[in-house]
């Protein structure tokens, strides 16, 4: 019995390899192999991709550097102070990765909407949120803030405590410690965490349809430019689709050369 | 810190930095194509003047407008979520511009041999509206009438065949043209713009509903002159001749 599950385990991973190879494959393969040039093409000329993609690169550059910018400043908080308000700081950070998107453009009305905690008092200001571009940037950076946090405050972590002590000593500030000894240091872990951060909010698609809505040019990233062209043509929907599959592919590509590439000079050695 | 509040200030800056004329049109799925005739006609007669349009589920463009969405006119598929809007004070004055008629559609080949509103619990697979979109209401409202002429379970039958219910009428009628759906209801100009993927077939009148689509300018329309002169096209002769080219009825103004 012991000798058959023995020799039964090699193939059943073969087989479940296999599988579940093809299952993730298949649906990306699909996208490409069945549209024709010219139907790619004339996906191309719908109205709806260059205000898309325009807007989806604006308002995922900037969500991205909202995040990267006050994330950093968090998740160096976090481990240089460890504590219980340190504790609930990175649980709180990592809330709206558990909370579905559709949940996620909910609490953003209840909270920034016209009726909203916030945006009540926004309103008398003249500020509306709600269904604009920063709608966008806020759901992007609300759903993708908790990728970048986790990944910044895991390489924060690796950064040798000895290294920093020395630095202090050395006279070196507490900000010229964290600039040539912190970031230097865990810069790889936090560009990889930057690109799964930013690939989350380049497909940020609930929140933002609740949130923001779906106008064209304003508020209609790829994603809803995706959902929106499935009405009239799939054709389309699937040309966008390849664009946004490939643009997607292309950047994470660069990002993770660029963080194997500063990985070298002896980072590598620390994360071991 | 800077850095922060200097890309807190540019996000913001970008949020508010739109040119100054531009009108946002809030209309039913269903007039997707027809609009965007009646928006090039209305730039064309404004130079500088760009109209958006924001085309979903009546139902879905009345919530935006409730929590706050900035837009100028809104075109409902029905009365009830324009009443809606007016009742709260966010709209005022509604007109009917056009009438529409709810067909079934099946794909192109009709692949179940649905010949008519009867054969609907003879498909396999049927999606319509949620019952919030207007299409979804017809639809509830078509088999509700249709159970006198077909039989008390009627409506039963039919619902037991639905796979789907969908947020607006193109997201129904997508799902046709895929073959992912046996049959629909959805509107007459709607299966007009799919005549390659889909076959319409009347509903017997005795049965069906008239569409009536309610055109309103908006209590917080940033753009209140341009939005009066974008309804009053609609309104006009010359608009109701571009609706006609895409299938819809005169409206009649009530």
């Amino acid at each position: 019995m012991k000798r058959r599950a023995a020799s039964a385990w090699g193939p059943a991973q073969a087989v479940a390899s296999a599988l579940l190879g093809v299952f993730l494959v298949l649906p990306v393969a699909a996208l490409f192999t069945t549209l024709t040039w010219s139907d790619f093409l004339g996906g191309l000329d719908n109205p709806l991709l260059l205000p898309a993609l325009k807007l989806s690169f604006l308002t995922t550059t900037s969500s991205l550097a909202l995040v990267v910018v006050l994330g950093t400043l968090l998740a160096w908080r976090v481990t240089r102070n460890p504590g219980r308000l340190s504790r609930l700081l990175e649980i709180l950070s990592q809330l709206p990765a558990v909370i579905p998107p559709a949940v996620a453009g909910v609490g953003l009305l209840l909270a920034f909407g016209r009726r909203g905690l916030l945006g009540g008092w926004l309103d008398r200001f003249g500020v509306g949120v709600a269904f604009t571009t920063t709608a966008v940037i806020l759901a992007e950076s609300f759903v993708s803030a908790p990728f970048f946090i986790q990944a910044a405050i895991a390489a924060f972590r690796r950064v040798d405590e000895n290294l920093i002590v020395v630095a202090r000593t050395l006279g070196a500030s507490p900000f010229r410690t964290f600039l040539r000894v912190g970031l230097p240091i865990a810069a790889p872990g936090m560009v990889a965490g930057a690109a799964m951060s930013w690939a989350r909010a380049v497909g940020e698609f609930g929140a933002t349809l609740l949130f923001a809505g779906n106008l064209t040019g304003r508020t209609q990233t790829m994603p809803l430019a995706v959902y929106t062209s499935m009405e009239s043509d799939l054709r389309a929907a699937q040309a966008l689709s390849i664009i946004l599959v490939t643009v997607a592919f292309a950047i994470l590509f660069v990002l993770r050369r660029v963080a194997a590439g500063r990985a070298l000079p002896g980072t590598e050695v620390r994360g071991a | 810190m800077r850095l922060c509040l200097g890309l807190l200030l540019g996000v913001a800056l970008y949020a508010r930095a739109q040119p100054a004329r531009e009108l946002t049109v809030f209309a039913a799925a269903s007039l997707r194509e027809s609009f965007a005739g009646l928006g090039k006609q209305f730039e064309g007669k404004h130079a500088g003047v760009k109209v958006l349009f924001n085309l979903a589920g009546s139902q879905e463009l009345r919530t935006q407008i409730e929590n706050g969405a900035p837009a100028d006119v809104f075109a409902s598929a029905d009365h009830k979520h324009m009443q809606a809007l007016v009742a709260a004070k966010l709209a005022a004055d509604p007109k009917v511009f056009v009438r529409n008629e709810p067909v079934v559609v099946v794909p192109k080949g009709n692949p179940a041999g649905i010949k008519g509103l009867q054969d609907l619990p003879s498909a396999r697979r049927i999606v319509i509206g949620v019952p919030e979109v207007p299409v979804g209401a017809y639809t509830l409202k078509i088999l509700d009438a249709a159970v006198k002429k077909y039989g008390a379970d009627f409506r039963a039958r039919v619902e037991a065949r639905v796979v789907s219910r969908e947020l607006n009428a193109r997201q129904v009628l997508a799902k046709v043209g895929l073959g992912e759906a046996d049959a629909a209801i959805v509107y007459r100009t709607d299966a007009a713009t799919a005549k390659r993927t889909v076959e319409a077939i009347t509903i017997p009148p005795d049965v069906n509903v008239v569409a009536e689509y309610p055109i309103a300018v908006l209590a917080h329309a940033k753009q209140p002159e341009l939005a009066r002169e974008f309804v009053a096209l609609v309104l006009s002769p010359a608009g109701g001749e571009i609706l006609a080219r895409f299938g819809f009825k005169p409206g009649g103004g009530e």
